[in-house]
C-alpha cells in the first residue's frame, strides 16, 4: 500500500488539468473564458499552498512522519500551477505584451505580490532536489521558510484583486493563519 | 462566378446570431425602431454584433442577488417585479408616482449599446428603452436640481445579496442633471425585443453607455432630483476606485483592472482584447458635456 501512496497523490494532484481540459474542449468555460482559466489556476495554486503548509501540522496532530514524504510534491505542484496562472495572465491575456504587462507589476499592488510571490517559489522549486538539500545543509530550511512570506503574500493577492469585502479569499487567510499558528507553537515549545 | 475570399464570408456563428436577432425583432417592434439602430451605431463607432442573448443573460453584475456573475441568472428567476411603481421626486415642480404599466406604454425603441464594465470586459447589447428625458421631462425640474439620484429597490426577503453589507443598500447611482438629459442615457425596458430579464434589472434600469457598467442602476423604485451630488454605492465603499463620473476612460486606470483594453465577451479563449475607447466610443455624442474639466481628477 505504502508504495502506491506518492503515485496517488501525484495523480490526483493533476486534478485541475483534468478538469479544465474537459471544459476547454467541451467549451464549458463560460462567456470570459481567459478570466476563467486564470482564477481556477490561481486558485488553484493557493490551494496547493496551504496543502502543503499542511503536512506539518498533520505530522504533529497524527504524530506520523508519513506526511512529510508529500511536502516537496505538494510545493512543486504549487509552483506548477503558480506557473500556469502567471503565464496565462501573461500569454494568453496579454499576448506578451510587455509594455501593459510591466505598467501592471509596477502600479498595480495585487500584481505586484502576486508576481513577487511567483518569483519567490523560483528558488525553492529550484533547490527542492535532495541534492540541493545536501548542498545547502541548514541554510536549506532558512530559504524555505520563504513559504511562509510566499503564502502570505498569494493571500494578499487574492484579496486585493477581490472587489469589495469577500467571503472567500478571507476563507483562504482564515486556513493559511491556522496553519501557521503550529508553526509559532513550534517555536515555542522547543 | 465571384470567388469570395474568407474574409468576406460570414462566420457561421455570427450569421445564426444575425438570424436570431433578426427573429428576436419579430417581437412587436416597428420599422421606426429599425431605423433607429445604424443612426445609433453608425454615431457611436462601435461594431455593431451583439453579444448573444444567453451571455446577455448569464453573466451578470448585480451584487443584489449574490456577488458572482452567475449567482443573478440563477437567483433572480422570482423575483416580483409586478406590482412596481416608480416616484419621481425631489427638486420638481410636480412629483410623480407612475405605475410601471404607465412606463412601459411610453414607447421603446432599440438601441444596440456597448456595455463596458470597470472589471475590463464588454457585450453588445440590443436594448429596448427610451430617453430618459422622456420621463423627466415629465416632472417639471426645478432650477436648483443639479444632479438626479436613481435609487434600486430594497427587498432583501428576495434580494439574498442584500442581507450581507458587501455594499450600502438600497444601491444608490447617479447623474449630473445635463448626463441624465442626454439622449442616450436610456430608460431600459427590455432587451433582444422580449421584456427585461430579472437579472439585467427589470422591470426597470437606466443605461448609460459611455460609462462604466455600475453607473446604470437595475430594479430602479425611485428617481430624485438633488443639490448635492448624491452619495453613490461604489464610490460610497471605495472613492479612491470608483469616481462620480465613472467615465470610460483608457486613460484612467484603475488599481485593479486595465482600463487600457478590454475583453470581448462571447468571443473565444484565442481572441485578444481589443483597445478601450474614450467614452466607450461614444465620444461624438458625449464629450462635450466634460469640455474644460479634467478628467483625470473627475474620474
Amino acid at each position: 500500500m505504502k508504495n502506491y501512496s506518492k503515485p496517488t497523490v501525484f495523480l490526483l494532484s493533476l486534478w485541475p488539468i483534468y478538469i479544465i481540459t474537459y471544459q476547454i474542449f467541451y467549451n464549458k468555460l463560460g462567456p470570459e473564458p481567459v478570466d476563467r482559466i486564470i482564477n481556477y489556476f490561481g486558485e488553484w495554486t493557493l490551494i496547493f499552498i496551504l496543502l502543503t503548509l499542511s503536512m506539518t501540522p498533520l505530522k504533529k496532530i497524527t504524530k506520523s512522519l508519513e506526511w512529510i514524504k508529500f511536502r516537496r510534491m505538494l510545493g512543486l505542484f504549487a509552483f506548477f500551477y503558480a506557473s500556469i496562472h502567471m503565464l496565462s495572465y501573461v500569454g494568453l491575456d496579454y499576448r506578451f505584451d510587455f509594455e501593459p504587462l510591466i505598467n501592471d507589476v509596477l502600479k498595480k499592488k495585487f500584481v505586484f505580490i502576486g508576481f513577487s510571490a511567483w518569483l519567490l517559489l523560483v528558488p525553492l522549486a529550484i533547490t527542492s532536489s535532495d541534492k540541493m538539500l545536501r548542498l545547502l545543509r541548514h541554510n536549506w530550511k532558512k530559504l524555505h521558510r520563504l513559504i511562509y512570506i510566499i503564502a502570505i503574500f498569494g493571500s494578499l493577492h487574492f484579496i486585493w484583486l477581490s472587489k469589495t469585502i469577500l467571503f472567500k479569499p478571507l476563507i483562504y487567510l482564515i486556513i493559511l493563519l491556522f496553519l501557521l499558528s503550529f508553526r509559532i507553537k513550534f517555536k515555542k515549545s522547543t | 462566378m465571384k470567388i469570395y475570399k474568407y474574409s468576406e464570408i460570414t462566420p457561421e456563428r455570427i450569421y445564426n446570431k444575425r438570424r436570431s436577432f433578426i427573429k428576436s425583432m419579430g417581437y412587436g417592434l416597428g420599422a421606426l425602431s429599425i431605423s433607429s439602430i445604424p443612426l445609433i451605431n453608425a454615431k457611436a463607432k462601435v461594431p455593431n454584433e451583439p453579444t448573444s442573448y444567453e451571455d446577455i443573460t448569464t453573466y451578470n453584475n448585480y451584487y443584489e442577488f449574490g456577488t458572482s456573475k452567475s449567482d443573478p441568472h440563477r437567483r433572480a428567476k422570482n423575483f416580483t417585479t409586478r406590482p412596481w411603481s416608480i416616484k419621481i421626486e425631489g427638486h420638481v415642480e410636480k412629483p410623480l408616482e407612475l405605475s410601471i404599466e404607465e412606463v412601459l406604454s411610453i414607447k421603446s425603441e432599440e438601441r444596440i449599446l456597448k456595455l463596458r464594465c470597470v472589471e475590463g470586459w464588454s457585450m453588445i447589447i440590443p436594448w429596448l428603452g427610451f430617453s430618459l428625458s422622456k420621463l423627466l421631462d415629465k416632472v417639471e425640474i426645478k432650477s436648483s436640481a443639479k444632479f438626479v439620484e436613481f435609487e434600486t429597490v430594497y427587498n432583501p426577503d428576495e434580494m439574498v445579496g442584500q442581507r450581507y453589507p458587501v455594499l450600502n443598500w438600497p444601491y444608490i447611482e447617479g447623474l449630473r442633471i445635463d448626463e441624465a438629459m442626454h439622449p442616450l442615457t436610456t430608460v431600459v425596458t427590455g432587451l433582444y425585443g422580449k421584456p427585461l430579464p430579472n437579472q439585467n434589472g427589470a422591470p426597470l434600469r437606466i443605461f448609460i453607455p459611455w460609462k462604466y457598467g455600475f453607473k446604470s442602476a437595475k430594479s430602479i423604485v425611485k428617481i430624485r432630483l438633488t443639490e448635492k451630488m448624491p452619495n453613490t454605492a461604489w464610490k460610497n465603499a471605495s472613492p479612491r476606485e470608483y469616481g462620480f463620473y465613472s467615465n470610460v476612460n483608457p486613460e484612467v486606470d484603475h488599481p485593479r483592472w486595465s482600463q487600457a483594453t478590454e475583453r470581448v465577451i462571447g468571443e473565444s479563449i484565442l481572441a485578444p482584447r481589443i483597445k478601450t475607447l474614450m467614452f466607450n466610443g461614444y465620444g461624438d455624442e458625449v464629450a462635450y458635456l466634460y469640455s474644460g474639466m479634467d478628467l483625470k481628477k473627475n474620474y
